[in-house]
Formats: C-alpha cells, sequence, structure tokens
C-alpha cells in the first residue's frame, strides 16, 4: 500500500486551511448568485416583452454567455479591463463581476422559460373568472411560475460554486490553490500529500454540491404535475 | 490594437485551436459513449451496476472538471499510475460528459411512453426492433436540446485544460501575454478563436433543434 499522503491534512493547520478556501469559493459563488438573482428576474420578465429591440439585445447577451468560457471572461476583465481602462481591481471582485454577469444570464433565460411554459388558457380562465390583473399575476401566474423555477435556480447555484474553481486561476487563493500551497510546503516531507490533497478537495467540493443538486432534483419531481 | 502583433500571433493560436478541437473532439465522442452505456443500465435497473453509475454520475455532476483533472493528473501518479496530460484533459472530459449525457440519454428513454412499446410489442416487433426503431429515436429526439448544450458545455469546459499544462488556447493567451504583455491584442484573439469553435456549434445545434422538433409523439 502507497503513502497516500493524507497525513498532511492533518498536520498543523492545514483543514482548517482548506476550509477557509472553500470558504472563499462559496463568498464568491453566493454573492454572485445573490446579484445574478436580483437583476435576472427583472431581466427575464423585460424579455417575455413583445419589442424587437429588448429581444435584439437580450439574445446578443445570452449568446455571448452562451458562447464564451468563463475563463475568457475572467481573463477579459481582470487582465483585460485593468488594461484598457488603467483601473485596479481585486481578483475576488472581478470574479463576483464575471459570475454575476454570467448567472444574471443564466437566470433571466430560466425566468423568461418560465413564464413562457405557463398556458395560455390558464390566464383566460382566470379572466374567465372576473380575477382583476394583478389578482391573476399573484394569485395564479406567480405561484406556478415558481414551481417550474425554484429548481432550476438551485441548480444554477451548485453551478456557480463548482464554477468558482475557476477564479484560482486568476490568483484567488481558494480552496484548490490552498491545497497547491499545502502541497507544495511539503514536498519533501510527505511527497505524496498531492493525492491526499486533491482527493479532499474532490470530496469537499462533492459534500458542498451534492447535498443541493438532490434538493433541486427532489423539488422538480415534487412538483412535476403542479 | 497593433496589427502586426495580431498577424505573427495567429499560428500560434491556430495550432492551439487545433490541440483544443482535438481534444474537446475525443472527449466529447468518448463521453456519448459512456453517457449511451450508462443510461441504457441505468433505464433497465440493472442490479449492481445501475448503484455503481449512479455513484459514478453524481460524483462527477457535483465536482468541478478543474479539480477532477486535478486529481487526475497530479494524484494519479502518487499511486503509481502516470498519465500523459493530453490523455488525461481526453478522460477527464471523456468522464465529466459521460456523467451528463447519460442523464440527458436516461430523461430522454423515460419520456417515451410505454404505450409506445406495447404498441410496437403487438405489432409484432421483437424487442430489439423496438429498441432500435421505437424508443431510440423518439427518446433521441427528446433528448436533443440538453444534448447540443451539454456539447456546448463540454467545449467551454475545455479550457481550464491550460491547468494541466496542455497548450490550449487559454494557454497560449496566457502565456504571450506573461511574455509580451500585448493583453488587449491577447484577449481578443482569444475571443475570436473561441467563437470560431462555439459559434458553428451553437447555429448547427438550434437547426438541429429545430428539425427534430416535430418528431415527438402526441404534439
Amino acid at each position: 500500500m502507497p503513502n497516500l499522503g493524507i497525513e498532511v491534512l492533518f498536520k498543523g493547520s492545514n483543514m482548517l486551511r482548506l476550509l477557509g478556501g472553500l470558504w472563499v469559493s462559496l463568498r464568491i459563488s453566493l454573492i454572485a448568485v445573490g446579484f445574478s438573482i436580483l437583476l435576472g428576474i427583472p431581466l427575464g420578465i423585460l424579455m417575455t416583452v413583445n419589442s424587437k429591440i429588448i429581444k435584439a439585445f437580450t439574445r446578443l447577451y445570452l449568446e455571448v454567455v452562451r458562447v464564451m468560457p468563463q475563463m475568457v471572461l475572467l481573463f477579459i476583465v481582470f487582465f483585460g479591463t485593468t488594461r484598457i481602462f488603467g483601473w485596479n481591481l481585486n481578483a475576488e471582485i472581478a470574479s463576483v463581476i464575471v459570475f454575476s454577469f454570467w448567472g444574471t444570464a443564466e437566470m433571466a433565460d430560466l425566468v423568461r422559460g418560465a413564464f413562457i411554459s405557463i398556458p395560455k388558457h390558464q390566464y383566460e380562465s382566470a379572466r374567465a373568472l372576473g380575477m382583476n390583473s394583478p389578482a391573476i399575476f399573484t394569485v395564479v401566474i406567480l405561484p406556478q411560475t415558481v414551481r417550474r423555477l425554484l429548481p432550476l435556480s438551485i441548480n444554477l447555484v451548485t453551478r456557480m460554486i463548482k464554477t468558482t474553481s475557476l477564479v484560482m486561476m486568476i490568483g484567488v487563493v481558494e480552496v484548490l490553490k490552498v491545497g497547491q500551497q499545502i502541497i507544495e510546503a511539503n514536498r519533501t516531507s510527505s511527497p505524496n500529500a498531492a493525492f491526499g490533497v486533491y482527493g479532499t478537495v474532490f470530496l469537499l467540493y462533492f459534500i458542498g454540491c451534492w447535498p443541493i443538486s438532490m434538493l433541486s432534483k427532489y423539488l422538480e419531481k415534487r412538483w412535476s404535475n403542479a | 490594437m497593433n496589427w502586426e502583433v495580431i498577424g505573427s500571433y495567429l499560428p500560434l493560436y491556430w495550432k492551439a485551436m487545433l490541440l483544443t478541437l482535438r481534444i474537446g473532439w475525443l472527449g466529447i465522442v468518448f463521453a456519448i459513449l459512456i453517457g449511451i452505456f450508462c443510461a441504457i443500465i441505468r433505464f433497465y435497473k440493472i442490479p449492481a451496476a445501475g448503484q455503481i453509475v449512479g455513484v459514478y454520475i453524481e460524483l462527477s455532476r457535483n465536482t468541478p472538471l478543474l479539480v477532477q483533472l486535478f486529481f487526475l493528473y497530479f494524484a494519479l501518479p502518487k499511486i503509481g499510475i502516470p498519465v500523459r496530460a493530453d490523455f488525461c484533459g481526453a478522460l477527464g472530459l471523456a468522464l465529466l460528459g459521460g456523467a451528463y449525457m447519460a442523464e440527458t440519454f436516461r430523461s430522454g428513454l423515460e419520456s417515451v411512453a410505454k404505450i409506445q412499446t406495447e404498441s410496437a410489442l403487438s405489432l409484432g416487433m421483437n424487442r430489439s426492433q423496438v429498441v432500435l426503431h421505437v424508443i431510440f429515436p423518439q427518446a433521441f429526439s427528446v433528448s436533443v436540446p440538453s444534448f447540443v448544450a451539454n456539447i456546448i458545455f463540454l467545449l467551454k469546459e475545455t479550457s481550464v485544460f491550460s491547468a494541466i499544462s496542455l497548450m490550449d488556447l487559454m494557454f497560449t493567451a496566457k502565456d504571450l501575454i506573461g511574455l509580451y504583455y500585448k493583453t488587449t491584442e491577447c484577449l481578443t484573439l482569444l475571443v475570436v478563436f473561441y467563437a470560431l469553435i462555439l459559434i458553428p456549434v451553437s447555429v448547427l445545434g438550434d437547426r438541429l433543434e429545430r428539425r427534430v422538433r416535430h418528431a415527438e409523439f402526441g404534439n
């Protein structure tokens, strides 16, 4: 049995440092999710409006986000904009900007999809029952939309958390970077640390994302026939 | 913007794009094969194999590709399994994509109504004919939108290959920025080349989706 380099994790405060790194990733994704929800819902509602100009702009925005890898966006914001405009940008703020930009597009598309998936007869039946427009929206349309929207947006949260692993490439010290530092620091005393440390990081991400995915799946199944 | 610089960088980016495409293409083909295989195991609830596939799917869907690649590339050699970088990239992409494709195909298979199988059997078709001519075509047409989304997602994910020192587009851009500080030119080329790869896929995907939309039964 080869040495798996797990002992490194129990040395000093290494495990705590890894968890601290995980918190950096989570913090970035949670802030970005917050912005995405705040900006994505109004944008999604705006996208259901029948206007050629709005449609063209949102289409362009969504297509850019759909086609460009998040890593390219990170590079553009972190290296490109700082060069062109000459400002100073903290790597963490740059990641929050990129992930909010990406998440807003995804969220808006989900909101739009949820709204247009409500059949027209729901509006018409409510109208025939004598409900006024605000009542139709709050009592009939909104509950159904939320049920369709919630599982998918929870899924977006896990994708956001997973994608934050990229921020190490622009120098944010998150869980993977901390892992790298621990491996470097213990290069001589435990040469096999890479196995234990990267295995642990892998499991940490899994423990973080899996319950959220399960929740999303559960809600989707429960509300699917609503 | 310095056009001379852009001109001199073009061959480097072109080479990097070919690498991205080569590994991406390999990874996606194997992802589709793994996906079909796992979807069938899950759909027919084959004992033991079904559970193993389930664990594999959850593990790879709930962790980032970057972490998976780090594990494959840096950790496996420590327990005596050395992996070459390009092989590692293709393998990582195939394993990640396989899990996504498996879920896509499985939900496609599940969406085919039971009455379809029963009707086909009562027409005198045998099991394999039912699967090949009745279930698969319908299941595939349902899976197409998320199949296309998966392919775009996987091609985008290839951008993390630079982390295991594969000289792909991302690596080239980062390297050139570090060497000559022509940030604007490098990033512009990066965007252009990724657009060159992904916009055709996106357009073709849209067209495919529109073509198969009316193949669903009962709509």
